[in-house]
């Protein structure tokens, strides 16, 4: 992981409770997320991280503690100004596509600001060159796979140049193809804009390619590190409902059987290449 | 049953008329509603022929396409033209065998109004197979714009309109996807007596509706997330642009209402 | 029971300008007692097959033997119902269904359309709620107020409990955490065992088809282009690549480390457990090097 940027989003002692449940769904959660890095927050369902997604965005509020994006605290006078800084991709392809055409929803933030329409145009076309969909300018969504929609959604996020942009179990809906094309496209934003990811998900091969992870359990922060540290963890995951990337498993079961693999891999490259130096010095 | 039914639908093509700005479209079918009344002579139904010939030629919609779409209203027209044909007495007697009698007034009345009901379900129709839903919406919401002053709420109309035309494919998608999980277990949609039937309809609703209502949720929370929070300060993506045939369109119609009036009797 | 599809083609709005074919000629047979995994891409036609497999879409061509009864391309079926009630389908997302007051009512919706006494279908929901690891307790809540996870359980139990011969299940983890995902496909699989009706498995998850599946049907532009038992789809990972197909975590690691060190392990593996032990049993043996 690369060198550590500036605190853009800071989070202090968040708590948030929904009407009628007894237990806090976030509590007292403090964490910091930099510039530029890919944090994934990771917890099975029901452990609190998608409220969280939500008190990033200002679609709820938390009861106490706050949240703090570029040093100004999230609250409900701030709350459009922060919208503007932190874009979200949701879940269901569908229930975000607002236009009626692929261009018509990518500018439909750009209108909610207010940009004026020639720099709209600009700015659309090059948010779906981005993701890869200007060829599609003109389809109506139900041409679509839930891979492109999803493309559209990070589109109609990027138009809006955010600094740090949620994606909320964006891939838990799509096939592996749409998977790939999803964080593919994610990746590449980072590359080329240096945006900040937060990917709030339970599945850990999209995990493993972060910078840094957090798990959630029970509404609070559980453990926080690199996705090695935290797979390193191993059972402890299992028992939070969680999984661990297959190289991991390989090379755990791989030292049980006595290989003295030099550590626990997270790629199988990693792990391909340290079985072949193994055997070169035998 | 939908295939046949061309009433707003849209065809796309690239015509003169398909090009036009909704606006100028909304405001001569709007017009045309009234001008067609001042029609009451065989010289004055000959010009409004001419027009809605040239506008459909215009078009380029396939006349099939126009035919089709006056076969469900051909009984309406059919029953208009008998009921002038037989109750209207004026003029010569042109016919009588028992009770019926034609006079030459109920006849050219019969042809006149039934005529009239044609052209306006073709020029209707006209708007709507040229025009997408879509850019229909936009040139409600700008031509009601000036409405707002009395408190109308133009532009969430609008809005409630095209995410209704957006969700339309989807829903029936949905549908689809519910009546079949419920014919899995047993539902059956498509046969049985009409009570049985007319229960079916309860799984398929429900699921229906809790879905509805869960996407409406979503796609509120996602429209926050982007920025939306009311008509105030919003620009336009969508531009309506109103160029020199738009307004020969307009004084198309207003040329024929003139015409109308003068060769009036 | 046995499903036996013959030649079996079906097209999208025949004599339309929309005319899609999303099967041609689809031949499979399915014997009594199979755990049969569907893979490929998505629009390579596997739902279609799918909804074949009770009568929900009939053949445009072809016929489709279920048991006794015979689906045949242009003869209306009269009894399709007695199919459905053999043949159970978990469609994706299944919760999408329900729609009753409480989840007893939901879970006896099914088989009570099939002719079972309300006390039989009682029974039958108490059996199959704790089959999905609920408690009876949730019996008399609302499905809409349950979690995620219990509106899936709770929409499975509504199929078991209709005591399908054939299960056909439809991506039924998608959208679940891990352990979810789990639980679910390991409560399908001792179903399967435990009462020896035949599975129908669609997915896009390699590592459940090999993990299950004693074949494994592998789909491709509407047709069937390859079957066989899991180790020999899963050693042709070169074709499954060209369809865009993967291949589970094992082979993918065990191919990477053949290709570098120029060794070949004697059986394609399909478990942790058995790549770990021929990496083992090579590297003592000392032919790794």
């Amino acid at each position: 992981m690369g060198e550590m940027g500036e605190t853009i989003v800071k989070l202090e002692q968040v708590v948030f409770k929904y009407d009628g449940q007894e237990r806090n769904a976030v509590d007292h959660v403090s964490f910091e997320i930099f510039e530029g890095e890919w944090l994934a927050i990771v917890g099975h369902n029901g452990s609190g991280k998608s409220t969280l997604a939500k008190l990033l965005n200002g679609l709820l509020f938390p009861e106490s503690g706050r949240i703090l994006v570029k040093e100004k605290e999230l609250t409900e006078e701030t709350v459009w100004d922060v919208r503007r800084q932190i874009g979200m991709v949701f879940q269901n392809p569908d229930n975000q596509f607002v236009g009626t055409t692929v261009q018509d929803d990518v500018a439909f933030g750009l209108e909610n600001a207010g940009i004026p329409r020639e720099e709209m145009i600009t700015r659309v076309g090059d948010a779906l060159h981005k993701v890869n969909m200007d060829q599609f300018l003109n389809q109506e969504p139900h041409h679509l796979s839930g891979g492109q929609k999803q493309r559209v959604a990070i589109a109609g996020v990027v138009a809006l140049s955010p600094s740090v942009i949620i994606l909320d179990e964006s891939t838990s809906m799509l096939d592996p193809k749409g998977r790939e094309e999803v964080l593919e496209t994610v990746r590449m934003l980072m590359e080329e804009r240096g945006v900040t990811v937060i990917s709030i998900t339970h599945d850990l091969e999209e995990a493993a390619r972060a910078d840094r992870m957090i798990v959630m359990n029970q509404g609070s922060v559980y453990k926080e590190g690199t996705p090695k540290d935290i797979f390193l963890l191993e059972e402890e995951l299992i028992s939070l409902g969680l999984d661990i990337p297959f190289p991991v498993k390989l090379s755990s079961s791989l030292r049980e059987q006595g290989i003295e693999l030099s550590q626990i891999h997270l790629t199988d490259e990693e792990l391909v290449n340290d079985l072949c130096e193994l055997i070169s010095k035998m | 049953m939908m295939d046949k039914l061309i009433f707003g639908r849209y065809v796309p093509a690239d015509s003169a008329i398909h090009k036009m700005d909704p606006r100028s479209k909304l405001i001569m079918v709007f017009l045309f509603v009234f001008v067609i009344f001042l029609a009451n002579n065989v010289v004055s139904y000959a010009l409004v022929a001419v027009f809605t010939l040239a506008i459909v030629k215009l078009s380029k919609v396939p006349a099939r396409f126009l035919i089709n779409g006056l076969k469900p209203v051909l009984i309406l027209i059919l029953f208009t033209f008998l009921l002038h044909l037989f109750f209207t007495k004026e003029g010569e007697l042109l016919y009588k065998w028992n009770v019926i009698e034609i006079y030459s007034g109920g006849l050219r009345q019969g042809i006149f109004i039934s005529l009239r009901f044609a052209f306006l379900i073709v020029i209707t129709s006209i708007l709507t197979l040229t025009t997408t839903p879509i850019s229909l919406t936009d040139g409600l919401e700008t031509l009601f714009n000036p409405l707002k002053k009395w408190k109308l709420p133009v532009h969430e109309l609008a809005l409630m309109m095209s995410i209704s035309l957006r969700f339309i494919p989807t829903l029936l998608e949905e549908t689809d996807k519910i009546m079949k999980a419920q014919a899995a277990r047993g539902t059956e949609f498509s046969s049985g007596p009409v009570t049985s039937r007319m229960k079916a309809v309860v799984p398929l609703l429900i699921p229906l509706f809790v879905s509805s209502f869960k996407r409406a949720e979503e796609l509120a929370v996602a429209m926050e997330s982007r920025g939306y929070r009311g008509g105030e300060g919003r620009t336009k993506f969508r531009l309506l642009r109103w160029e020199r045939k738009d307004t020969y369109l307009v004084l198309a119609i207003c040329i024929l209402g003139i015409l109308l009036i003068v060769f009036r009797t | 029971m046995r499903i036996n599809l013959q030649n079996v083609e079906h097209k999208y709005q025949v004599n339309t300008p929309f005319e899609r074919a999303a099967l041609t000629d689809v031949t499979i047979d399915i014997p009594s007692g199979t755990y049969l995994a569907v893979i490929g891409h998505t629009g390579s036609g596997k739902s279609t097959l799918l909804q074949h497999l009770n009568g929900l879409l009939q053949p445009t061509k072809g016929y489709i033997q279920v048991g006794e009864q015979r689906i045949t391309a242009g003869k209306k079926e009269k009894n399709l119902k007695a199919i459905r009630k053999r043949v159970g389908i978990v469609f994706q997302f299944p919760e999408h269904q329900l729609f009753e007051e409480t989840v007893l009512k939901d879970i006896c919706f099914g088989p009570m359309n099939f002719g079972v006494s309300e006390e039989e279908a009682i029974r039958l929901a108490k059996e199959s709620i704790t089959k999905v690891g609920l408690g009876e307790e949730i019996l008399e809540k609302s499905p809409f107020d349950l979690s995620g996870g219990q509106m899936r359980r709770v929409a499975i139990a509504g199929v078991l409990a209709m005591q399908p011969e054939v299960l056909v299940l439809d991506e039924p983890t998608a959208g679940l955490d891990p352990r979810g995902r789990k639980e679910i496909m390991d409560l399908f699989y001792s179903i399967h065992k435990d009462s020896g009706i035949s599975t129908i498995l669609v997915t896009h998850s390699m590592e459940d088809a090999a993990r299950y599946a004693d074949e494994i049907v592998v789909m491709h532009k509407g047709s069937v282009f390859e079957r066989g038992k899991p180790r020999d789809i899963f050693s042709r990972s070169a074709e499954l690549a060209e369809l865009g197909l993967d291949v589970p975590n094992t082979v993918k690691v065990q191919l990477m480390l053949e290709r570098s060190t120029g060794l070949k392990f004697g059986r394609i593996c399909l478990s942790l457990d058995e790549l770990t032990s021929e990496i083992a049993a090579s590297m003592k043996r000392g032919d790794l090097s």
